[in-house]
């Protein structure tokens, strides 16, 4: 077998480029199954450092028997000021299946969170970001004709490597540097210890609350990512590309 | 003569070896809570001694002011004394009765100095007032000003033993639960028995419960009974629920 170049126009996907995409894609789908189990336990979206049935809600999404249940205790209020902070007590058997379900959201972290760094660092000190990643190329009018040609389905078929389009590139720069990065930083911001320990976290996503809100949109951005990305592997030819991304040479 | 040398150099390497390993293991007996098998106790557990590796330990959990008091939801037992629900404690019921003027924690266990402390005895020693974000699983958080005795105030009151590795807590709504002497020492651990410039309320633990200000909601348990120091974990069976919190 004659040696091939990195920066050739063949060049396959790297080994270690697979095998963290493989790893992150199934962490990806624990952590978002496990997700969704913890809004069913809490509905209820907030911003700022506080957020509880008792307290005004952003939004509130309708996925569980949790939703608006109503069983509470009367009010009592902490002090005879009026409109002062109150309590009351539950009197609702909410459903809640976090023991398992935040244990294994952040087991399947920790398999994002590692191979994640692996690839970030070879990404950056291999040159892979830069030789096939970066969008050098980049212009506006590009950018607009990528777009009508994705909008038109216009897909170019398959290569057997990271040989890819503009706008194609701009997502991944943009999941890669920004959401990814997003979505573990709030995360650790709904951490007591970490918090403890890095209290900017706090200050840069302005609360607990809101951390919890910026988490869940940067999730369901993922989440629409993936959706675009199987529709595009599928219309570039489905075989080809998974070949390439797992046994293919 | 190379045969009546005592100690060879080889025999140095693996002796001295040996009983490094041997310190270690003694060093280590039941350093971690049980898995049981179950890989989402061995994560919580890579997560517990990533936190303790990598986190500076006795950093404070912030602060807030006192305009920033929030309404706060009394969950899970909100009233042992209630004797139509499950979590009904008769001895409880009897201390309620009596504004828990006959109530008294016991501290016993690895400690020199074992005693029973009533309320008027905490309140002897110099207290720990500040204004925190309780962080519950469920996904809520609120903030209140707890006031009461910091937890090491006590712990080095009765005196704990050199091997002491674990405060293990038990409350009269029948939950037990333990947390390391790290965040036993934590600054911000304490014994509470006010909340929001009064008398803890039921809903919220009274007489006294723990706070511990650097792990989820429910690591700080409300209507304590009893502490016991113990050297090693004790296994309480796996509830399904991570015994460290801090994430």
């Amino acid at each position: 077998m004659t040696h091939q170049p990195f920066d050739s126009e063949h060049a396959p996907h790297k080994r270690w480029v697979k095998s963290s995409h493989w790893i992150i894609t199934v962490s990806f789908f624990a952590l978002v199954f496990t997700g969704v189990e913890m809004i069913m336990v809490h509905p209820r979206f907030y911003w700022g450092e506080v957020g509880n049935d008792l307290t005004p809600v952003l939004f509130e999404l309708p996925v569980s028997r949790n939703y608006q249940h109503g069983g509470w205790e009367k009010s009592v209020p902490f002090s005879e000021v009026a409109g002062g902070p109150v309590s009351a007590a539950r009197t609702y058997d909410i459903f809640n299946q976090n023991g398992w379900g935040r244990s294994l959201h952040f087991l399947a972290g920790w398999f994002l969170l590692i191979p994640g760094l692996i690839y970030f660092f070879a990404g950056i000190f291999t040159g892979h970001f830069r030789k096939h990643l970066w969008p050098k190329e980049f212009s506006l009018r590009l950018f607009w004709q990528d777009i009508i040609n994705h909008v038109r389905m216009q897909i170019p078929s398959a290569t057997n490597g990271p040989h890819y389009g503009l706008l194609q590139k701009c997502s991944y720069v943009f999941v890669i540097f920004f959401l990814m990065p997003l979505i573990v930083m709030t995360g650790m911001t709904m951490s007591p210890a970490i918090t403890a320990a890095y209290p900017f976290l706090l200050k840069i996503f302005l609360g607990a609350q809101s951390a919890r809100t910026i988490h869940f949109l940067a999730s369901i951005s993922l989440v629409l990512f993936l959706v675009v990305h199987l529709v595009m592997i599928i219309k570039s030819g489905f075989k080809k590309q998974i070949q390439a991304m797992t046994i293919g040479k | 003569m190379e045969k009546k040398r005592i100690i060879t150099r080889r025999k140095a390497i693996i002796t001295g070896l040996t009983s490094l390993g041997g310190l270690l293991l003694a060093g280590c007996s039941k350093p971690l809570p049980p898995t049981y098998g179950n890989i989402l106790r061995m994560g919580d557990n890579l997560t517990y001694v990533a936190h303790r590796a990598l986190l500076p330990g006795q950093s404070l959990a912030k602060e807030y002011a006192y305009r920033d008091i929030s309404s706060f939801p009394a969950t899970g037992t909100t009233n042992p004394a209630d004797s139509s629900k499950p979590a009904f404690n008769e001895t409880y019921a009897r201390f309620h009765k009596n504004a828990f003027a006959d109530w008294a924690l016991p501290i016993e266990g690895s400690v020199a100095r074992p005693g029973s402390y009533s309320l008027a005895d905490l309140q002897k020693f110099p207290s720990r007032t500040h204004i925190t974000r309780h962080t519950c699983e469920e996904g809520w958080t609120a903030i209140a000003q707890w006031t009461g005795v910091p937890l090491s105030t006590i712990l080095q009151s009765v005196g704990i033993s050199p091997n002491a590795r674990f405060v293990n807590f038990y409350a009269y709504d029948g939950y037990i639960d333990s947390i390391d002497l790290l965040d036993a020492f934590h600054p911000q651990t304490m014994l509470a028995y006010g909340m929001n410039g009064r008398n803890l309320p039921v809903p919220h633990g009274a007489p006294v419960r723990l706070r511990v200000e650097t792990q989820i909601g429910y690591k700080s348990m409300k209507y304590l009974e009893r502490i016991v120091v113990t050297d090693d974990f004790i296994d309480m069976g796996d509830s399904g629920w991570a015994w460290y919190t801090g994430i």
